[in-house]
């Protein structure tokens, strides 16, 4: 029988079945980065053991590095220096590469994996973050983990896990036109729940995945874990071999056509059976954006919101009142009346080129409302250095937005001064979580077009709805 | 790490779905590369009226006198979803949680506790609305038991509920053994493993 594209790389990943239940599987890369990267370092040199494979594991500086332009030395947290410092001490001890604030190479790391080739089809990656799960875009086999399993990997070059079962998204058709990957993917959380995809690693397919670029593959992967997904992969295609092509930390040339005949055959098997499927007709997909404190409290653009959650049959919380409280949105009030007064794309979700250049074209010759603070963070240095050289960066300075070094930024809040209290802003970013933000700080999910006419608009309208306006 | 069998005393309820580890713990409580002394910062938005000061919110449940030694914690669907940060699970063990019961966790999280000895339960909706309709009755001792090695929860009402938890997570839990030297002993076919996969896949080594 056919095997899905995650049992082909489950097999040959698989170094032991243990007689536990659990999987030894082999990890090809480990990324970290400061925020839980040193204390995965420093807690395998506390028991006096060593990287096994260190030309293997890459390091950055992306989570609390400050992102102010021509940026000092030092942390967006207060005191958050440390941690820097710890992974620079950790990283050269352990003798594995760090990419330092001051590197073209740094960035966010779901962001730089793949632009810098570390991530390839066929490779299993893991790193101490959820959205790690980004990478699974390539056809790589990946997993966000703790610290404490990142320190298991180091030391042995594998991980103990215990095998998913498989789920098949198929996105079937064709997306109308306006939709994009960060919409398809709040469809399915609110369709399904935060929680839907629990226990699987998902495959996203269809002729609406297929026809994604790269950068929109990205995206649907990275929020598999909004959707509760031990994974997110897609397979295989010519668009996946094209763009890991020449990446500086890819496949040497004379061993590229060896790779490539392996990585053609990353994907499912016509008729591999999955444990669970989903079908979603792309063209029921519309822009989305989320009115709560969850992604799966996501709605179409222009209605309203709702009242009660629909599968919620039990009367046992109050999780949507006090989500409706604490975004201070109304049921049944029109989502795009709510005035908005922050506007930021960045983050791994929707940082990278072609996510600036979209929001650019929405943006170009307009300005942002008044009382609306607009910042864009470009999702790495490489990112940032060819954005400007497009000109990317004067659009998004004349248009009012700030243009600042790569890094997560305000996507979650570290300690810094950002948005205030109860502002209420939107995001490219995937998490709305009370308090992600900032304590009181009210974020609203969309994609980058979204987030770019929403500015301009002064409330939460689509790029179509924006340009009828 | 201690082994755990069973985990015996005052449950208390934080039923919302969604609670994400940085509500757990916020990200600006982290201060140090340490993973102990996080017990002040746990639920920190939530606990305190400042979390500065440390003043603490009379509203907020874990501040109330009745379970103000609470060793087991009940809460709603995808417990600990969102960032992978394993000071979540620090934080609940610092605080003095042994256990945390739950319809359905977010899976770091849920293997950050294996890992640490947090014991992560996954009990139906059903039964966990049962149990906290009976912690939250006025005048009942709201003390949880729960066996792992037997797999049940035993609420006020004396009536057990089975919950499901893997072998392999059962033993790390219950054995209390560090996983890196668990692993090593299958050194021989790690090692038999990578020398094959670098004739199979040469382009995957740097
Ligand atoms: S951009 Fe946001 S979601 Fe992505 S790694 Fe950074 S903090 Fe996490």
């Amino acid at each position: 029988m056919a095997m899905t594209l995650f049992d082909k790389l489950w097999e040959d990943h698989l170094v032991a079945q243990l007689d536990d239940g659990n999987s030894l599987i082999a990890i090809d890369r480990i990324l970290l980065h400061e925020r839980t990267g040193a204390i995965a370092l420093y807690g395998l040199k506390s028991k006096n053991r060593s990287v096994v494979l260190p030309k293997h594991v890459f390091c950055t500086i992306d989570h609390i590095v400050d992102t102010m332009p021509g940026r000092p030395n030092k942390a967006r947290m207060p005191g958050g220096e440390v941690f820097i410092q710890a992974l620079r001490d950790s990283a050269r001890s352990a003798g594995v590469t760090l990419f330092d604030v001051d590197d073209p190479n740094q960035g966010i790391v779901h962001v730089i994996a793949p632009e810098l080739g570390i991530a390839l089809p066929g490779l299993s990656v893991i790193c101490p973050d959820s959205h790690t799960c980004t990478l699974g875009a390539l056809g790589t086999l990946t997993w966000g983990v703790g610290s404490t399993e990142a320190e298991h990997a180091l030391a042995t070059g594998t991980l103990r896990i215990k095998k998913p079962r498989t789920m098949k998204v198929c996105f079937d058709g064709e997306l109308v036109p306006g939709v994009v990957a960060k919409d398809m993917m709040l469809h399915l959380i609110a369709e399904y729940s935060a929680s839907g995809g629990s226990g699987y690693a998902v495959e996203f397919s269809g002729d609406a995945v297929s026809s994604l670029s790269m950068s929109g593959r990205m995206t649907l992967c990275n929020m598999a874990v909004e959707f509760g997904a031990s994974t997110g992969l897609i397979g295989v295609d010519d668009r996946t071999i094209e763009y890991v092509a020449k990446r500086p930390f890819g496949v040497r040339t004379e061993l590229q056509s060896a790779a490539t005949n392996y990585w053609l055959q990353l994907r499912s098997g016509s008729d591999a059976t999955f444990d669970a499927t989903i079908r979603i007709c792309a063209s029921d997909i519309r822009p989305m954006v989320t009115w709560g404190t969850s992604p799966e409290h996501a709605i179409p653009l222009g209605t309203s919101v709702p009242g009660k959650k629909k599968r919620d049959q039990v009367d046992r919380d109050t999780s949507i009142d006090k989500a409706m409280n604490y975004m201070g949105v109304q049921s049944a009030k029109n989502i795009s009346d709510f005035t908005i007064n922050g506007a930021f794309i960045g983050s791994c979700t929707n940082g990278r080129l072609e996510d600036l250049r979209k929001a650019a074209v929405v943006l170009k010759g307009k300005r942002v409302a008044p009382g609306v603070k607009a910042i864009c963070v470009p999702g790495s240095t490489q990112t940032k250095i060819a954005a400007e050289s497009e000109g990317l960066d004067k659009v998004f300075l004349d248009a009012g937005f700030e243009w600042r070094e790569s890094g997560c930024a305000l996507c979650f809040y570290a300690g810094e001064k950002g948005f205030a209290e109860g502002d209420r802003i939107v995001s490219s970013t995937n998490r709305n979580f009370e308090g992600r933000q900032g304590p009181g700080v009210r974020t609203h999910l969309a994609s980058p077009e979204t987030v770019a006419a929403s500015a301009i608009a002064g409330h939460i309208v689509s790029y179509t709805s924006g340009q009828e306006d | 790490m201690t082994p755990i069998s069973t985990v015996v005393g005052t449950a208390v309820c934080l039923l919302r779905d969604n609670i994400d580890t940085d509500t757990i713990i916020p990200s600006r409580e982290i201060k140090v590369v340490s993973k102990t002394g996080l017990g002040p910062s746990l639920f920190a938005a939530w606990r305190y009226l400042d979390s500065e000061k440390r003043e603490p919110n009379p509203e907020f449940i874990l501040n109330s006198q009745k379970y103000h030694d609470a060793r087991i914690l009940i809460a709603g669907e995808n417990f600990g979803c969102g960032s992978s940060r394993e000071h979540a699970v620090w934080a609940l063990k610092d605080y003095g949680f042994d256990a945390v019961i739950a319809p359905s966790f977010g899976r770091i999280f849920y293997e950050n506790c294996v890992y640490n000895g947090l014991l992560p339960v996954v009990l139906e909706l059903q039964a966990v609305l049962g149990i906290v309709k009976q912690i939250e009755t006025p005048g009942i001792s709201p003390e949880v038991r729960i066996d792992l090695l037997r797999q049940h929860v035993i609420g006020p009402d004396g009536i057990e509920h089975a919950f499901e938890i893997s072998e392999a997570n059962k033993e790390m839990l219950s054995s209390g053994l560090d996983h890196i030297a668990v692993t090593e002993k299958y050194i021989d076919a790690i090692d038999a493993f990578r020398e094959k996969d670098r004739e199979k896949r040469p382009w995957a080594y740097l």
